[in-house]
């Protein structure tokens, strides 16, 4: 046998220990890194939503507050037209790829493990993984195919389009839900005589609500915020509310947009801050 | 093998097989055994000796190999989970963490579609049955591991299964509410008149339990029996050493007759012993003796039915209600005496001396291997 450490090693080290346990919080210039990182983050958006509230034309000179900005956005016929528009596209787009990340999980966590697997997951997490542009340019393309095909130039297509990249976003939440449930729940209710259907209603359905409510949120975030696909997509007179602001940009700007950001900002922290709170909560 | 209806449970000849090729597991290797309505039945084993494998078969969460399972006569192989009369209380309760003690209570009961008047009756019993009335309404991660114990078994209890499987469900709880369960289980068992098969790695807990005992190693039932059956005559070596303490020695058979065999044991002395089936009726065998069954000769005379065999002790280790002696026998086999803390003022030697150590012959036991 090897001696063990002299007492005097072990004092010492018991010292050092003492004075500075390993935390990354104590590790030098970590706090200075971490507030430079939260200002690059969210500084932009304080000017953004300040001058919103200018009572001026500029978005960078300050004459006094005024709601006349939101007012102005808010009586724009125009605005309510693409504001609707992504609204009706978000709601179907996240519904669709709700429904549709709910099967994928339940697919992917509630079977025997199979050959494959990992591919199925690379599958239907891909529009994270491809770039947005490359997605946007196939669509456009296949799109166009079925347009000269059916002489159809609905909305559907942006809907379909939207439901295609959200699926990942909802499917990862719900996923993780399913995961950190006990699987002896469903042989519970199994065994207590539930059907599987009823076993599904009854004890995962519920169970993994919570998931698919944060999944079906971030969807909507994710389909509400996207520019390029929609960009690619869309017919003439199809603009959502983000490619409408993309074109108002090219022309004069006046905090009327700076307005609609900061709406749309704030619809989208309380989102993400009901999501947080969703899939934080312990079971 | 006849199916008799007398028995609540009769696996014929039930082969597990996990996996393929060379990653082949064999969970269960042809056993059979039946369990007898209304008893205590335990399943005992170390971990990975297929015992919950067995549970889970009966259960129907696994499908056999090969083999029967046949309840009360029927055959039920091929019954999903919800169509066996059979409910199981599970080592981590899974209660169903988004409905109240009582909805978890009543969830059984209302997958069987039992009138609504009926099932709160139910409810109502089990809650009293497991001294749970006043918490009906909680949450299930509002309560404590014990009380989560008792959920479970009220909801396992309330469709009045013919079978209750129950797969290691006391491991969670702290000793001394261990031990108040066990009391509880049996008492349930008593007043509800249903078949427990009940999984446990805890041979004490098994003996204190069961009606009979079936104690597993690697996919085979070894012995089935009473708890006294297989603590005083213990099959094999592997049972002997599983339940209980043991000493094991070496011994020749010298001579048989009438099933009784005269052994001389290598530490020095001449028994008689009943000589199991399936023992050859000469040469050299093992024999078991319980710690419990030995006792210190102050002046060196056995009673008629004892043998004394010379030691030296080695270590004395106290736990509390005995004092464990470590001795060496003459043989250099070692022997552990076991002396209750009683105060009767019985000869006990000191560490170090020369002793004469007395076993009941009837404490003598032949093992098959």
């Amino acid at each position: 046998m090897a001696d063990t450490l002299s007492d005097d090693v072990l004092r010492r080290a018991a010292e050092r220990a003492q004075s500075k346990r390993f935390d990354v919080r104590t590790m030098p210039g970590f706090t200075t890194i971490a507030v430079i990182c939260f200002i690059a983050l969210y500084a932009p958006l304080f000017p953004m939503a300040f001058y919103s509230f200018n009572a001026g034309d500029s978005i960078a000179v300050w004459q006094g507050f005024s709601w006349r900005w939101y007012v102005s956005a808010w009586s724009n016929d125009l605005v309510k037209d693409v504001t609707v528009r992504s609204l009706i596209v978000a709601a179907c787009a996240s519904g669709i790829a709700t429904v549709l990340a709910v099967l994928a999980a339940l697919g992917t966590t509630r079977t025997q493990p199979f050959r494959g697997q990992t591919l199925i997951y690379v599958l239907i997490n891909q529009p994270l993984m491809v770039p947005e542009i490359v997605t946007g340019v196939a669509l456009l393309v296949f799109f166009a195919m079925i347009k000269v095909a059916t002489g159809y130039t609905g909305l559907i297509y942006l809907i379909a389009a939207h439901a295609a990249f959200c699926i990942p976003f909802a499917y990862l939440p719900i996923r993780a839900r399913l995961e950190g449930m006990d699987k002896t729940l469903e042989a519970a209710a199994s065994d207590l005589y539930a059907t599987p259907i009823q076993a599904f209603r009854r004890i995962t359905l519920p169970l993994m609500t919570p998931g698919i409510v944060a999944g079906a949120m971030l969807a909507f975030v994710i389909s509400l915020d996207d520019v390029v696909i929609t960009e690619l997509v869309k017919a003439a007179g199809q603009d959502t509310l983000p490619t409408y602001m993309l074109g108002q940009l090219r022309r004069a700007i006046t905090p009327e947009i700076n307005a609609i950001s900061t709406a749309l900002l704030a619809i989208t922290v309380v989102l993400l801050t009901t999501i947080f709170f969703l899939t934080s909560k312990k079971e | 093998m006849k199916q008799s209806a007398e028995n609540a449970v009769e696996v014929v000849g039930v082969s597990k097989v996990f996996g393929q090729g060379a990653s082949e597991v064999r969970a269960l290797d042809d056993v059979s055994v039946s369990i007898r309505q209304n008893e205590f039945f335990t399943l005992l084993g170390p971990s990975g000796c297929g015992k919950t494998t067995l549970l889970r078969l009966l259960a129907g969460f696994e499908q056999p190999t090969a083999g029967q399972i046949f309840l009360s006569g029927i055959d039920i192989a091929g019954l999903p989970p919800n169509k066996r009369p059979i409910n199981t209380v599970f080592q981590n309760y899974a209660l169903f963490p988004h409905l109240t003690v009582g909805q978890n209570i009543a969830f059984g009961l209302e997958m069987l579609g039992r009138p609504k008047a009926e099932v709160s009756d139910t409810v109502e019993r089990m809650l009293r049955l497991v001294r749970m009335e006043a918490l009906r309404d909680r949450k299930t991660s509002q309560i404590s591991g014990g009380q989560q114990q008792r959920v479970a078994l009220a909801r396992a209890l309330a469709p009045q299964p013919k079978v209750l499987l129950l797969d290691e469900p006391l491991s969670a709880l702290d000793y001394k509410l261990r031990k108040e369960m066990q009391l509880e289980l049996k008492r349930l068992q008593h007043e509800t008149g249903i078949t427990f098969v009940f999984v446990t790695h805890d041979q004490e807990e098994a003996l204190t339990m069961s009606d009979r005992i079936a104690v597993m190693c690697d996919g085979n039932i070894l012995q089935v029996g009473g708890p006294r059956d297989i603590y005083d005559h213990p099959a094999d070596r592997f049972v002997a050493d599983f339940i209980g303490e043991s000493n094991f020695m070496n011994a020749r058979i010298e001579s048989v007759s009438d099933g009784r065999a005269t052994l001389s044991l290598t530490a020095g002395a001449t028994v008689q012993a009943i000589l199991p089936e399936g023992v050859a009726s000469s040469g050299d065998v093992t024999v078991v003796v319980r710690p419990e069954r030995a006792r210190f000769l102050k002046d060196g005379e056995a009673g008629a039915s004892e043998v004394s065999l010379p030691a030296t002790v080695e270590t004395i280790v106290y736990v509390g209600t005995d004092t464990h002696y470590h001795l060496k026998l003459s043989s250099d086999e070692a022997f552990i005496a076991r002396v209750q803390n009683d105060d009767r003022g019985g000869f006990l030697p000191a560490q170090g001396q020369a002793v004469q150590v007395a076993i009941a012959a009837s404490a003598v036991q032949v093992l098959k291997d």
